[in-house]
């Protein structure tokens, strides 16, 4: 979500006619001065970028590899929906850690890290783009060492069998990483991606909001409010639009 | 050395008549009361502007992954976080990035992305050391530090029905003018005359929960609520559009201009007044005291380019949000930084927050539409709320609203399922699938009374970006909050089971405040009011005891918080403080408004 305060930038500097001061070119927007009448500017706004898949832009092509199996466990494919990997989920992921989230640049950052109580949350001085890079290269090597595979060679139950481990701390992992961390990382990215708005890369066709019943992006249930236990009709639409839509068009 | 150099680095701006710092809530309220004075009036924000149209755009305002899970509109911890540890015996360490509770930031503050449950504290909160030593004795109360707000119920009134009418809010009153109203909540104190808009129409959950309450005898009543029943034009002339249940409304900004923010009531008006400016991107660093500390000359601020200014005022209104008020008060030297272990010192003094514990009822054959909400559509029940209960015969004080208010279906944070269940797999699927339409929530929003060991003050090691300490906050909830959390739990218990529902869960709050998962952005205390200087930071009218041309406006002046949303009562003290200084300060400025 970078790109959100590269658009900032140059919208504000559009709009800076107006400011008083200096500006640097490291903020996300800038000192400005307002009196007399509401600041609004027409297109002005900043909607999301759409995520194209194809490519990786963070993950190695083996790094790649075991997200994708990962996110095929996690999210696995059955008669509810189809897996996480064709979802898009690993996509999404990789958009994620090129930006903001990545990267921690909203985070506190500073030191000095000290190992904290469970209610003091994360302390840990690597962020979650560092995390990955580690956290599956010692995934690759615990495995390489112990079954002479990599994940995704693995069969289904003993993949499922090592998340499963990863997740109750009961495997030990090269080079410091916490298992349980990791894979809880793992498992809110994979989740975001397979629930977020198709524009961010995953919940391919809306996935996940036609198999829960989730209308997405609609924005005005005036006329359903009342009619209780009843279900709603209309399918889901996302930011970007809709299928269905598309469809009537042609 | 430093200071030299600090000298020759900033700029000296032309004076103004006052210095608000931060325009949200408190800030626009303030601004549009003194401006209407005819004052030269100035608001600092921290943040950058913010409108409808730009901000919240209908077109992806509805991005639950930008604005709920990456939180686009809130305060970066990057800009400024605390520390927090659960007692004084531990080490505090920063929160790096926010989870329990999520600060504002930019023009509408956390106004912004609130919620919108609109309550008023009674009179029995107001008078609470008073009353609970009178009704249970001083003993009751021995091992907390509540203490009394030096106003009363009545007082209070005519300032939330200026709130109330300026945010439209739509509910049903329960007591006009000390005469039952059917329908609403019979606990509340006596209001001069009915909410602005009528209550919103209610979603399946609440009117079962409302049904169910009511078949055991309790007193179920609409949600005071923010958002818009009907179109609604407000005493300022400024129209707002009625909701649409849209179900992004908490952690968003509302694309409808259905939810009372500043944007939505005040700053369409106040922007047009040649007689007020905001400086947005610009933070305040402290508030700059004359020779001698008792009369504030400033303030000086640094904008996003990294230059800094200095600021001359006559009144200064710390409007930040009460956190950062505290903070900011400490960075200032105004008062003495609280110190728990001899119990002097008043600034970081009743640091209280929110004690919530919250129940889940399994269905099998209900649909409730959970994306089907508003940020404050639902029912409340009041019968086990401060002191509407007899606590006579139990072994705490204090309450919590019980609330059905089921304020979103977003599926990445809203996903219940049976305890138990995985949390990844086929199996978690297949139960994520059953429970998203079919479960019903509630919870009790707990009071928070105050101990002599919750407290704020400043990090001895953590800085910020400037390189200024950060503040830290001890916090744990104290036994008589868990006491009365476990009471409101069997309550709450009592109606799960009269739902007859699959089956259903209780979460109750335990020991141990975790800073990680969100509960509420309901901080108060800090800089409270009161009557007594050496207990209390400011008056009755929110104005410093040490430094009288400062005023501190926000949850801050809390000396305990109730079991209710803050907001009703932080918008009530800002037009308290705004009625204060219109009709008394500005006779005799410089001067305290109360004598101690
Ligand atoms: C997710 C969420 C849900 C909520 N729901 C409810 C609810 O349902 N009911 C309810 O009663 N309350 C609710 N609240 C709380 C409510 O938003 C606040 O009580 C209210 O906004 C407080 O008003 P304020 O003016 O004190 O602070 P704010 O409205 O937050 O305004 C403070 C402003 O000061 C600025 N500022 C801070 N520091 C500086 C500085 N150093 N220099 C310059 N500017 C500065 C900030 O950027 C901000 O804009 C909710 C809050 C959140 C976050
Ligand atoms: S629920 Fe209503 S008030 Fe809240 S954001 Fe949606 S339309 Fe606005």
């Amino acid at each position: 979500m970078d790109r959100h305060n590269t658009v900032q930038l140059s919208r504000r500097l559009f709009l800076s006619s107006v400011a008083m001061f200096t500006v640097t070119a490291t903020s996300a927007s800038f000192a400005r001065s307002l009196s007399g009448s509401l600041p609004w500017a027409p297109m002005s706004s900043d909607p999301p970028m759409q995520v194209v898949s194809g490519g990786w832009q963070f993950f190695t092509p083996q790094e790649a590899a075991l997200v994708e199996a990962i996110v095929d466990r996690i999210v696995p494919a059955d008669d509810l929906s189809m897996g996480g990997k064709e979802a898009g989920c690993a996509v999404y992921i990789d958009r994620q850690l090129t930006g903001a989230f990545g990267t921690s640049s909203r985070l506190y950052t500073q030191g000095p890290f000290l190992p904290g109580l469970p209610t003091q949350g994360y302390q840990g001085e690597a962020n979650p783009a560092q995390r990955y890079r580690v956290g599956l290269a010692s995934i690759d090597a615990f495995l390489k060492q112990r079954d002479g595979k990599t994940f995704a060679e693995l069969q289904p139950a003993d993949q499922d069998a090592f998340l499963a481990a990863m997740e109750a701390g009961k495997v030990d992992l090269p080079n410091g990483v916490k298992a349980p961390g990791f894979f809880g990382l793992l498992l809110q990215n994979t989740m975001e991606g397979f629930f977020a708005d198709p524009v961010y890369g995953g919940n391919k066709d809306m996935v996940s909001w036609r198999m829960l019943g989730f209308p997405g992006a609609r924005y005005d249930y005036r006329d359903h409010v009342s009619k209780h236990n009843q279900p709603y009709p209309r399918p889901p639409v996302s930011i970007e639009g809709s299928p269905e839509w598309l469809v009537k068009r042609s | 050395m430093a200071r030299e150099k600090e000298l020759t680095m900033t700029t000296i701006l032309p004076r103004k008549d006052v210095v608000i710092v931060g325009l949200g809530w408190t800030g626009s309220i303030l601004a549009h009361e003194l401006t209407d004075q005819g004052l030269d009036v100035l608001a600092i924000e921290r943040g950058p502007w913010r409108d409808t149209a730009t901000d919240f755009n209908i077109g992806y305002a509805q991005d639950e992954l930008r604005y709920s899970v990456r939180r686009d509109l809130f305060l970066q911890p990057a800009v400024e976080t605390m520390t927090m540890r659960n007692d004084p015996s531990q080490t505090a360490l920063p929160m790096r990035d926010f989870g329990s509770f999520l600060p504002g930031n930019g023009v509408g503050g956390a106004g912004v992305h609130w919620n919108g449950h609109t309550w008023r504290f009674w009179d029995s909160d107001f008078q609470i050391k008073t009353n609970l030593t009178k009704r249970y004795g001083a003993a009751r109360i021995a091992d907390l530090q509540v203490e009394d707000w030096g106003v009363t119920g009545a007082e209070m009134e005519p300032y939330y029905d200026q709130f109330e009418y300026l945010a439209g809010i739509s509910g049903k009153a329960g007591n006009i003018k000390g005469k039952l109203q059917e329908g609403g909540n019979p606990f509340e104190d006596p209001r001069s005359r009915d909410y602005p808009n009528p209550p919103m129409e209610m979603t399946y959950a609440p009117t079962l929960f409302a049904d169910v309450g009511r078949s055991i005898g309790l007193h179920p009543f609409p949600t005071p609520s923010a958002n818009m029943s009907r179109t609604y034009v407000n005493p300022l002339g400024i129209t707002m559009g009625q909701c649409t249940y849209c179900g992004f409304c908490e952690r968003f900004g509302c694309a409808n201009y259905s939810k009372s923010s500043a944007q939505t009531t005040i700053l369409p008006v106040l922007m047009k007044k040649a007689n007020f400016e905001v400086r947005t991107d610009s933070e305040v660093l402290h508030v700059d005291l004359a020779p001698g500390g008792k009369s504030a000359r400033g303030v000086t601020y640094v904008d996003t380019s990294g230059q800094e200014f200095f600021q001359p005022t006559d009144l200064v209104l710390l409007c930040a949000y009460g956190l950062h008020n505290a903070r900011l008060m400490m960075l200032s030297g105004i008062g003495k930084i609280y110190d728990p272990a001899t119990g002097e010192g008043t600034v970081g003094r009743n640091y209280c927050y929110q004690t919530n514990a919250g129940v889940q009822v399994f269905f099998d054959d209900k649909n409730f539409n959970p994306f089907i909400a508003a940020g404050a559509l639902g029912q409340t029940i009041d019968d086990y709320n401060g002191d509407a209960f007899d606590h006579g015969g139990l072994d705490f004080v204090g309450g919590a609203g019980i609330n059905c208010i089921p304020t979103n279906g977003r599926p990445i944070g809203t996903r219940p399922t049976l305890p138990g269940t995985p949390k990844w797999g086929s199996a978690w699927k297949k139960a994520t699938v059953a429970g998203y339409k079919s479960t019903l929530g509630y919870s009790s929003q707990g009071s928070s009374y105050a101990t002599r060991t919750n407290y704020l003050d400043l990090d001895p090691t953590y800085k910020d970006r400037f390189g200024r300490p950060l503040m830290r906050m001890t916090f744990d909830f104290p036994d008589n909050d868990i006491r009365m959390s476990n009471y409101l739990c069997d309550r709450m218990e009592d109606i799960a089971k009269a739902f007859g529902g699959k089956q259903y869960s209780v979460g109750r709050r335990k020991k141990g405040w975790d800073s990680v998962p969100y509960q509420s952005t309901h901080n108060t205390g800090g800089v409270i009011m009161g009557t007594d200087p050496k207990k209390s930071a400011v008056n009755s009218f929110l104005q410093s005891w040490d430094v009288p041309n400062v005023f501190v406006i926000g949850a801050s002046a809390f000396p305990q918080n109730a079991g209710k949303n803050p907001t009703g009562t932080v918008g009530a003290l800002a037009y308290r403080a705004a009625d204060g200084i219109r009709n008394h300060y500005l006779r005799n400025p410089g001067a305290p408004l109360v004598q101690a």
